[in-house]
């Protein structure tokens, strides 16, 4: 039994036309007893940045707390905006620093970069994704991350599903669409999920009811 | 005694009566003592500029460096005492990799410069150490300021500039500058300035020998694009560098 394993739950980002989405189921269990449909494993970093924080429950918590600490610093000291890249550089040298003993999670980011020619006028952004192990090994993906318990069966039905430039509502479609039914084969993941669609105007979270047995 | 914290292991800063700290207006003394530094902000670019005097004919100047490269998007230039500066480059650079080793992307010129201004500042409030005897002239560029120039003093505190000059000669350099300056200014206008500023006060003859200059550009938002490659490999270019001996001589021949 890997620790990784004990709470379950799983994590999904998809990259769009100009758009990125990410996604979670919503359990919390003690190995295969379930404890809670409403676990979130997804959070807000920024307006334009969301982490989910899939693996042991208790260290989901700590680390969530220890972003909040560590962005809050950097924009009050840098007086500007966190970027996408900038926060993965961070989520990966904290982990890092416990390298010996590391927490047991895999975060996954999602956002929205400024792109250089950006003004304040007519911002461009770039859509961002990345994946790291649980001591902080990055991974930049172009499509897809998939991360927690159900992640391999994620990896094949998102590998069948995702295509490239989808539109806001498509992306939502298909991320949802791959996480239900990953999760379905899973038993420590699902029980309901959580989409966030980060598009440059506005954030889309819908939650969804899944098999929920 | 010493080594138990006794009473003589206080700060050497002491509040005079009047509410001065003695040893901060020395560490300036110091600085105007030292050969004269200047700086300017252009539109497209900043000039950091130097006088290099050597004590001897003897010494080969070549060895000689003002200007220092802290990270590829910021430079530094002092006057005062020529050992202080070393110890802050270290300090400076350091601070830097560090930082690149947490976000993977170099310091703003901001942060760098009030990490720097902290360790001057520490060596105002410690014991056992004299303040600084140097005055900075950080120059960088990064994606939120654009363009910064800051000027450092040994009590620790900074400010940003359009134009300053530092060392011997500050306070005509600086009444220069400020007939001189113009928000409009280009780089190649300014560089010039720069050396005209620098001749006022010019003690010898000014040669690439005795002069150096260090230059921020500022990419074009099409630069910036094409250099994002993959996050983690990519080396950004560099938007400071030192001028070399021929470049100087070219811009002291026209």
């Amino acid at each position: 039994m890997s620790i990784m394993e004990l709470n379950g739950g799983s994590v999904i980002a998809m990259v769009g036309k100009d758009c990125v989405a990410i996604a979670s189921d919503l359990r919390l269990g003690n190995q295969a007893l379930s404890i809670s449909s409403n676990f979130q494993k997804i959070f807000p970093v920024t307006d334009r940045i969301y982490i989910g924080l899939p693996g042991l429950a208790s260290d989901v918590a700590t680390l969530r707390e220890r972003f909040r600490l560590r962005v809050n610093m950097y924009t009050i000291k840098e007086e500007r905006e966190l970027e996408p890249e900038t926060f993965a550089h961070l989520v990966s040298s904290t982990l890092y620093e416990k390298r010996f003993s590391p927490y047991f999670v895999e975060p996954v980011v999602a956002g929205l970069s400024k792109l250089p020619t950006s003004t304040p006028e007519s911002p461009k952004f770039k859509p961002f994704i990345c994946g790291t192990d649980l001591i902080g090994c990055l991974n930049f993906a172009k499509d897809f991350i998939v991360c927690g318990t159900a992640s391999e069966k994620l990896f094949g039905v998102a590998e069948g599903l995702w295509e490239p430039d989808l539109e806001p509502e498509d992306l939502f479609e298909t991320i949802s669409q791959t996480l239900l039914n990953a999760v379905d084969r899973d038993a420590f993941s699902g029980w309901g999920a959580v989409v966030h669609v980060l598009t440059p105007d506005k954030v889309i979270t819908r939650t969804l009811r899944g098999r929920m047995d | 005694m010493a080594s138990d914290g006794g009473a003589y292991s206080y700060s050497l800063t002491v509040f005079s009566p009047s509410g001065k700290l003695v040893q901060i207006e020395h560490a300036l003394a110091a600085v105007a003592q030292g050969t004269t530094s200047l700086g300017i902000k252009a539109t497209n670019g900043i000039v950091i500029a130097t006088e290099k005097k050597s004590s001897s004919l003897l010494i080969d100047s070549s060895m000689l460096d003002k200007v220092a490269i802290i990270c590829p998007n910021i430079g530094i230039v002092y006057s005062g005492m020529g050992p202080d500066f070393r110890v802050l480059v270290a300090k400076a650079r350091k601070s830097a990799q560090a930082y690149w080793k947490i976000y993977g992307e170099y310091p703003p010129t901001k942060v760098l410069t009030r990490e720097i201004a902290t360790v001057m500042q520490e060596a105002t409030q410690s014991g056992g150490v004299r303040p600084f005897g140097v005055s900075l002239l950080v120059a960088g560029w990064d994606i939120t300021r654009g363009p910064t120039l800051y000027q450092v003093d040994p009590s620790g505190s900074f400010w940003a500039w359009k134009a300053s000059a530092i060392g011997k000669n500050m306070v005509n350099a600086k009444t220069f500058l400020e007939k001189r300056y113009n928000d409009d200014i280009s780089l190649e206008d300014a560089i010039h300035t720069a050396l005209l500023t620098l001749k006022e006060g010019f003690e010898g003859q000014m040669t690439e020998k005795t002069i150096e200059i260090g230059v921020v550009t500022v990419p074009t938002p099409a630069e910036l694009e094409a250099s994002q490659v993959g996050a983690a490999t990519g080396r950004p270019t560099p938007t400071f560098r030192i001028l070399s001996e021929e470049e100087v001589r070219d811009y002291l021949a026209l």
